[in-house]
């Protein structure tokens, strides 16, 4: 079970209609990779953020899925396009079965 | 010597740019933080550090990518550190139920700190570090129990204290009682440890600027710790990135928080004088 998992996001607050704006999310995680043994030699298990999704007013904008060699505290940064105002909401799923939810308002004129 | 050494240095270039290899001096990019903290990454060297004509930052030693890290908060893995130091903060711990916060309100009162530190403390006689200044609040003003000196928790408050003070002058006191620590400090810099009897000055000052193998050797600046580096995936303590150094001379070295990597914290803090903070700051 992963500790101290915090989403952050840096969306801009407003947007012109059909401008794409760059997006940035961070999200604080060991991604043990499942490779490394302990000093008693026993493997650790594996515990990554495997799955990280973007969606805008219902409609997806990046579905990922991450393996395991990504390294600790993921970093996704993307662009999108927006037409009009809204919510974009991110998740990312973690091996543990835990999911983790962040949402931003952006308003378009 | 001073000449002499700058002749040898500027005759190495001109080999490395003949061999086609490049040039391995520092970068004069300027470092702004978030768009708002301008650091000094040059600055003229102070007196008693003969080497140089100018200090650099070991940040102008790193790649575009890297120095990017630094240069926006969002970006910076270091910052994860802090965030959780600022929680720590406002949480009571010890006999007393006290949190930092109930001297201190918020860690922007700290603002100064690091700038000053490592510093002659009057009433304990001695050159105490931020560390040391930390569990002194915490065994004695807080009853609580001291953090390990290099534990997680101890470096992502250092990093806090850090990051309050960032832009701002590093300005150590290096005279009055502290002198004889600064001394000592000065004597390990100079001093060939380990098989490969190698001194801090063997890199940092003889070959500063130069590859050594893939990585490229800054002055050794401390300004910008607790360091996140990206070699370890987490914040780094200036006696951690001690004990590093001299375990790579392949020598016996010296614990964390011993007066000798005090003093010689305080030396190498001191040669960093007229830059500026920059804890956390992104290395290698």
């Amino acid at each position: 079970m992963a500790e101290n998992v915090t989403p952050r996001v840096r969306v801009p607050e407003t947007a012109t209609a059909g401008e794409a704006v760059l997006i940035k999310t961070l999200i604080s995680h060991p991604m043990e990779s499942g490779q490394r043994k302990d000093a008693q030699g026993n493997t650790i298990p594996r515990s990554i953020i495997n799955r990280f999704t973007c969606d805008f007013n219902g409609q997806n904008v990046i579905d990922v899925t991450l393996e395991p060699a990504i390294s600790t505290n993921p970093y996704f940064e993307f662009e999108a396009q927006v037409n009009e105002s809204g919510t974009f909401v991110f998740t990312w799923y973690d091996d543990d079965g835990s999911v983790y939810e962040e949402r931003k308002e952006i308003a378009v004129s | 010597m001073r000449q002499a050494a700058r002749l040898f240095g500027s005759g190495a270039l001109l080999a490395l740019l003949m061999a086609g290899s490049g040039s391995a001096d520092p970068d004069h990019d300027d470092l702004i933080v978030n768009g708002e903290i301008d650091m000094i990454e040059r600055a003229p060297a102070p007196p008693y550090v003969e080497a140089f004509d100018e200090i650099i930052s070991g940040w102008s030693f790193r790649s575009d990518e890297t120095q990017a890290l630094q240069m926006d908060d969002f970006d910076n893995p270091g910052m994860l550190g802090v965030e959780r130091a600022r929680v720590m903060f406002d949480t009571p711990m010890g006999s007393g139920g006290q949190a930092c916060s109930s001297c201190h309100e918020t860690p922007e009162a700290l603002r100064g700190v690091r700038a000053t530190y490592p510093k002659w403390d009057e009433e304990r006689q001695t050159v105490q570090t931020v560390e040391m200044q930390v569990n002194e609040c915490l065994t004695e003003r807080m009853g609580a129990e001291p953090l390990g000196y290099d534990s997680p928790e101890m470096v992502d408050m250092a990093a806090l204290i850090a990051s309050v003070s960032r832009g701002m002058v590093v300005n150590v006191a290096i005279d009055g009682p502290a002198r004889p620590v600064w001394e000592q400090g000065r004597e390990l810099y100079y001093t060939r440890f380990g098989q490969l009897e190698l001194a801090c000055a063997n890199c940092h000052e003889d070959n500063a600027g130069r590859m050594i193998r893939a990585d490229h050797l800054s002055q050794g600046q401390i300004n910008g710790f607790p360091t996140y580096r990206l070699n370890n995936a987490a914040l780094i303590s200036v006696h951690n990135r001690f004990r590093g150094c001299i375990r790579d001379t392949r020598a016996e070295t010296f614990p964390v928080g011993s007066p000798e990597l005090v003093a010689l914290e305080l030396y190498v803090a001191s040669r960093g004088n007229g830059l500026t903070v920059e804890g956390p700051a992104v290395r290698n």
